[in-house]
């Protein structure tokens, strides 16, 4: 079903998509601001779970029988809904993964292959720990140097110390498209644009930035995009990992299976064609097929609806906390999504979150997976609150009511 | 000296005058925490770290005259609170009554969540430790009669 294809989003009839939304944790309604780290699903998504089950669960693309061809049709309908959505050309540079980590680390393994000693690899301050740990490992493997671009006070990436960095010795630039710490929105296109000039690769993360902001793989020139299903209103345990045709021709296959070959003797297996030369074993079938809903909703809703719409709920919030006294900002990027992190100084984020809990308010607190940018901006971890397209402004209100009676209660 | 389940008791009764009401009883443990001195900083050493994901806690214990003394801390008041509460009950106690007691009043004031599987305070490896303290002191006063 539509839910809205007006450019005024009709938020409370969003929400109505959403049956998690609706109940009480600790005696309040439930305010849910940790979309960060996964978005709740809308019942088309759910209902397709059940659909696939109570329809037509078989394996895919070996079996003769109509329901194998169902779930093979339903499974491949939703890379082509994948290809349209990152703006890829071709639906075999389409690959499903468990999430981002493991397009990552699919990479770093893959195309890791044709790194050499000395080469060098380029990420930013500001990566989650999926981005970093990988590239790491290669090193190690390789022989391989890692620099990082470091971010100023406002969590902004230093373009001009990216230039010095690069060289022809650069191989790999991996960064995110929007940091899931700060909300910054990285200049991308730029940071590709420079890469490609010496050569080298890039990959973006796009796990905060998948449900919040548009994607052109194609325009963006970029060499391979990762997403997470579960962060963009889909089921857990699927991703997508965009690859140009001609490096995921040149990368050797990452795990050997059934699904990634040809032909098999024990002299010499022939590997399968793109892209289920990446995709050993029986995959996910079920959440791929329901993960086609996910994408669907976000299209209808439309990514510039959404993102206005959550522009003006990160604006709402970054006011509203900025009002009360304590509480400081992290991550103060001129162009952002919506996340909004913060510390207050003199309480710790894990008693802000479990006070938050007890009014039913669901917040991140810690390191986010980040613990080289916590460094250095010199703290443990912050509070963060991250809003989707179903939030609302009274949600808001809320968690600043409840932040500033902690903060009368504890300092007080 | 009390015993050990007459001060879970009373501390069950206090907190049922809070009504279940989960941001009262949340405030009321942080403002516990906030009365609970804090350990000497030369006594939050690494070896008396109790670790958890986001929070930490300190743990020292010493025996005089047959009886285990607690020293804690933590570095958030929630967990500082629920600590004080731990050494309220075991701090003073003999060993054998420490290890013989079933920890029952975190479920009954509504903070059962904290003692299970989460990993993100370290309170539940906190009530581990003080176990395993009063197991030591047990076995050394067992060895020296």
């Amino acid at each position: 079903m539509s839910v809205s294809t007006l450019s005024q989003l009709d938020i409370q009839k969003i929400r109505d998509e959403f049956p998690v939304l609706d109940q009480k944790v600790n005696g309040k309604s439930l305010v849910y601001l940790d979309n960060a780290a996964t978005s709740q699903k809308p019942k088309r998504v759910i209902e397709k779970l059940t659909e696939y089950y109570e329809g037509y669960n078989a394996n895919i693309h070996r079996g003769i029988h109509t329901l194998a061809e169902k779930a093979t049709k339903a499974y491949e309908d939703t890379r082509e809904a994948a290809r349209e959505f990152l703006g890829a050309e071709h639906v075999e540079e389409i690959i499903f993964t468990r999430g981002v980590t493991e397009c990552i680390n699919l990479v770093a393994s893959c195309y890791g292959s044709l790194i050499h000693e000395g080469d060098e690899i380029i990420i930013a301050e500001l990566e989650h720990h999926s981005n970093i740990v990988p590239w790491q490992m290669l090193c190690e493997r390789k022989g391989a140097l890692l620099k990082v671009i470091p971010v100023n006070d406002r969590g902004e990436i230093e373009l001009e110390t990216y230039k010095k960095l690069l060289s022809n010795k650069t191989k790999i630039v991996a960064t995110n498209h929007a940091s899931n710490s700060l909300g910054t929105i990285n200049p991308i296109k730029e940071i590709i644009q420079l890469a490609h000039a010496h050569n080298a690769v890039v990959l973006i993360d796009g796990a905060q930035s998948a449900a919040h902001l548009p994607i052109d793989v194609k325009a963006l020139d970029v060499d391979f995009y990762c997403l997470s299903s579960h962060k963009m209103y889909g089921p857990t345990g699927v991703g997508v990992l965009y690859g140009k045709k001609e490096w995921l021709e040149k990368m050797p296959p990452y795990m050997g299976g059934g699904e990634m070959i040809k032909d098999v003797t024990f002299e010499k297996t022939t590997y399968n064609d793109l892209p289920y030369k990446f995709e050993a074993g029986t995959p996910n079938i079920a959440d791929v097929v329901a993960f086609a809903e996910a994408i669907a909703f976000v299209n209808e809703l439309g990514k510039e609806n959404i993102h206005r719409y959550e522009a003006e709920l990160l604006s709402y919030a970054t006011g509203k906390l900025s009002k009360i006294e304590g509480i400081k900002l992290i991550g103060t990027a001129r162009e952002k999504v919506s996340v909004l992190s913060f510390v207050i100084e003199g309480i710790h984020h894990f008693d802000i979150g479990q006070m938050l809990d007890a009014r039913g308010i669901a917040v991140r607190t810690g390191h986010h997976c980040t613990q080289p940018l916590m460094e250095r901006f010199g703290i443990e971890g912050t509070v963060r609150a991250s809003f989707a397209v179903y939030n609302t402004k009274e949600e808001i209100d809320s968690l600043a009511e409840g932040l500033t009676r902690i903060i009368n209660f504890l300092k007080g | 000296m009390k015993t050990i389940q007459d001060i879970q008791e009373d501390i069950v009764n206090e907190f049922s005058l809070l009504d279940g009401d989960q941001e009262m009883t949340v405030l009321y443990i942080m403002e516990l925490g906030q009365k609970l001195p804090d350990m000497d900083e030369a006594k939050k050493s690494e070896e008396n770290t109790v670790r958890g994901c986001q929070s930490k806690v300190w743990l020292s214990a010493h025996l005089e005259n047959d009886k285990v003394y607690f020293e804690a801390d933590s570095n958030t008041a929630l967990t500082k609170g629920l600590v004080s509460l731990l050494l309220r009950i075991f701090s003073g106690q003999s060993a054998e009554n420490i290890l013989a007691t079933d920890l029952n009043f975190i479920s009954k004031i509504g903070m059962e969540r904290f003692i299970g599987t989460q990993r993100s305070n370290g309170f539940s490896a906190m009530i581990k430790q003080i176990k395993l303290y009063a197991l030591a002191f047990k076995t050394k006063m067992e060895v020296k009669s």
